[in-house]
């Protein structure tokens, strides 16, 4: 067995040595508050190991390593503060006075109009996001359908898909939100704009979600599969009770992912007539001369999306703690 | 006649002829035992049987019904035989008791509480109990597999395959799953085993078939197997098996 063994190799001499991050140091000065605490450290280090104190010099070491990351970190932050600073005072405060007159931003009036759209926006996106999430599951599961017989259903579901991604949300939302009405299809033709654009999202998001719903189905190690089957589950059952519920819960982030990007997409709805947040403020931006109703939408859109990522986060790491044996 | 016969089965993976003409005849209250090297065949047999594979030729028998090939209702197949695997497959996402009650609630129709109720008993004989609502992630393998048997034993199956279900198991973990497999040979469950564990299967077996490049190639009682094999092959496998130490 000796040729397996590598054949005496000098002894490392690297790893004794004192780290210092005296470039790291110096280069975090960038960020002058934290970076001289950094270069402190690091200077300390060096001192140390030349007194031959190895052990305080290491760790004086890390802890200069550690202020240079708190050092990008805030030193990043402060710059991109400033940056914003500066961007609103340029051309003598132009970005303020368009996008941040307190004039507009604390008109009570505008903040009502622009609520009222909001509270559309909130709908629409409720009701597709219902949709898809169901929709989209069964585009998956037919799109996983065993078998030669499951062919041309499976490849229906496929086409769609395809068909779908390819189109821009905007244009689905036009032909749906005009064309079905002039087209006087039966059925289809007396519906609100709303409830067109409902129809709209759902099939262009549904494309998309169904895609990362069968990512997730296909994740689940086969294994899983045969154990339910062996127990005499159904094809159909071994989806309900075992694949499905495991593929959703790895697939949470990129499904929070997709619905905050239809949330937000409900702002092209307006385009079609109906009075949403984006909607209005255009039409208040327009009769006042400012800017400073997309600012007003644009909080609306962030309050409601930040916290539920949150929170959708928080949730997904409870559950994860309380199933896996909090090994995470 | 025999509860489960085997007749000719083959089976390929692409070009790899894993089965090549495997005949095979299980009474009732026997437990067989199929020994012999990795890629001899084993596993797939057995997944044969519980129509996880589906085989290319011959034909396998249950009571006398034909239960493979075309137009077989293959879950009803698998409400009488059941299957434990080498890497225990719980779910994840359901408590152990969830685990043990799924298939008997949704398939057999039986309430909750009394599938609640059957699978405590369950556990209860194999010192489970107070991990009933444990998720698996949170046992040992040992404690897993335990819980995986229990699961098959739950739909009441007539045949109970299992496959290598120690092979993944810290070796102090051993015994306590196979003194539940002695156990349920003692209560007189039928069974085949595929196993690496020699000194159980010449304990528990009615008979010991070795399996070489996918045909049977020696059977007979425990005693004749590892005391008197007749095949030179089977001699260099056993002989192997005690160079490694575990015979």
């Amino acid at each position: 067995m000796s040729e397996l063994v590598a054949p005496g190799l000098p002894a490392p001499q690297r790893v004794g040595r004192v780290l210092t991050y005296r470039k790291a140091a110096i280069a975090s000065l960038l960020f002058p508050f934290t970076g001289v605490l950094a270069l402190h450290r690091s200077l300390r280090a060096s001192k140390l190991a030349k007194q031959g104190e190895v052990e305080a010099a290491r760790i004086e070491g890390e802890k200069a390593r550690d202020w240079v990351w708190y050092s990008v970190g805030i030193g990043l932050l402060v710059y991109l503060i400033a940056f914003f600073v500066l961007l609103l005072l340029a051309n003598n405060a132009g970005v303020t006075r368009v996008f941040m007159s307190w004039k507009h931003l604390g008109n009570a009036k505008a903040w009502s109009s622009m609520l009222k759209g909001f509270w559309i926006n909130v709908q629409t996106f409720l009701w597709a996001e219902a949709f898809v999430l169901v929709w989209a599951l069964v585009v998956a599961v037919v799109r996983m359908l065993p078998g030669k017989a499951c062919g041309p259903i499976r490849g229906l579901a496929t086409a769609y898909v395809d068909v779908f991604r390819a189109f821009p949300a905007i244009l689905v939302v036009y032909m749906i939100g005009f064309g079905l009405p002039k087209a006087n299809v039966p059925l289809l033709n007396d519906l609100s704009e709303m409830q067109y654009s409902i129809i709209a999202l759902t099939l262009v998001y549904g494309a998309y979600v169904s895609e990362v719903y069968r990512a997730g189905i296909q994740s689940i190690h086969w294994s899983q599969t045969a154990a339910a089957r062996s127990l005499g589950l159904s094809n159909g059952q071994t989806m309900r009770f075992v694949v499905v519920p495991q593929a959703v819960r790895r697939v949470i982030p990129p499904l929070v992912n997709d619905f905050i990007g239809l949330q937000k997409d409900t702002a092209i709805i307006g385009f079609i007539g109906v009075q949403d947040a984006v909607a209005r403020a255009r039409f208040y931006n327009n009769s006042k001369g400012t800017l400073a109703g997309y600012t007003i939408a644009a909080i609306l859109f962030f309050v409601v999306s930040v916290p539920l990522t949150r929170w959708f986060e928080w949730m997904q790491n409870r559950q994860r703690s309380r199933v896996e044996g909090g090994r995470h | 006649m025999a509860l489960l016969e085997l007749r000719e089965v083959t089976k390929a993976f692409g070009d790899n002829q894993v089965l090549r003409g495997i005949d095979l005849d299980v009474e009732i209250h026997q437990v067989v035992t199929l020994i012999g090297a990795s890629g001899s065949g084993k596993s797939t047999v057995l997944r044969c049987i519980n129509a996880l594979e589906d085989i290319d030729g011959g034909v396998i028998r249950l009571d006398g019904d034909r239960v493979s090939g075309r137009g077989v209702d293959v879950d009803a197949l698998r409400r009488e035989v059941g299957i434990v695997f080498q890497s225990y497959n719980l779910f994840p996402h359901m408590t152990v008791l969830q685990n043990i009650t799924l298939a008997p609630t949704r398939i057999l129709g039986v309430s909750s509480d009394q599938a609640n109720g059957q699978a405590l008993a369950l556990l209860e004989r194999i010192g489970l109990a107070d991990k009933a609502r444990e998720y698996p992630d949170r046992l040992s393998g040992g404690q897993q597999q335990r819980v995986a048997i229990v699961r098959a034993l739950a739909m009441q199956p007539r045949l109970l395959l299992l496959d290598e279900i120690t092979s993944a198991l810290d070796p102090e973990l051993v015994a306590e799953v196979l003194n539940i497999v002695r156990d349920l040979a003692d209560q007189g469950m039928t069974m085949i085993l595929a196993t690496h564990e020699m000194g159980f299967a010449r304990e528990v077996s009615s008979k010991v078939c070795f399996l070489h490049q996918g045909v049977i190639h020696e059977e007979g009682p425990p005693e004749q197997i590892f005391g008197d094999p007749q095949q030179e092959r089977t001699r260099a496998f056993l002989q192997r098996i005690v160079e490694a130490g575990r015979l």
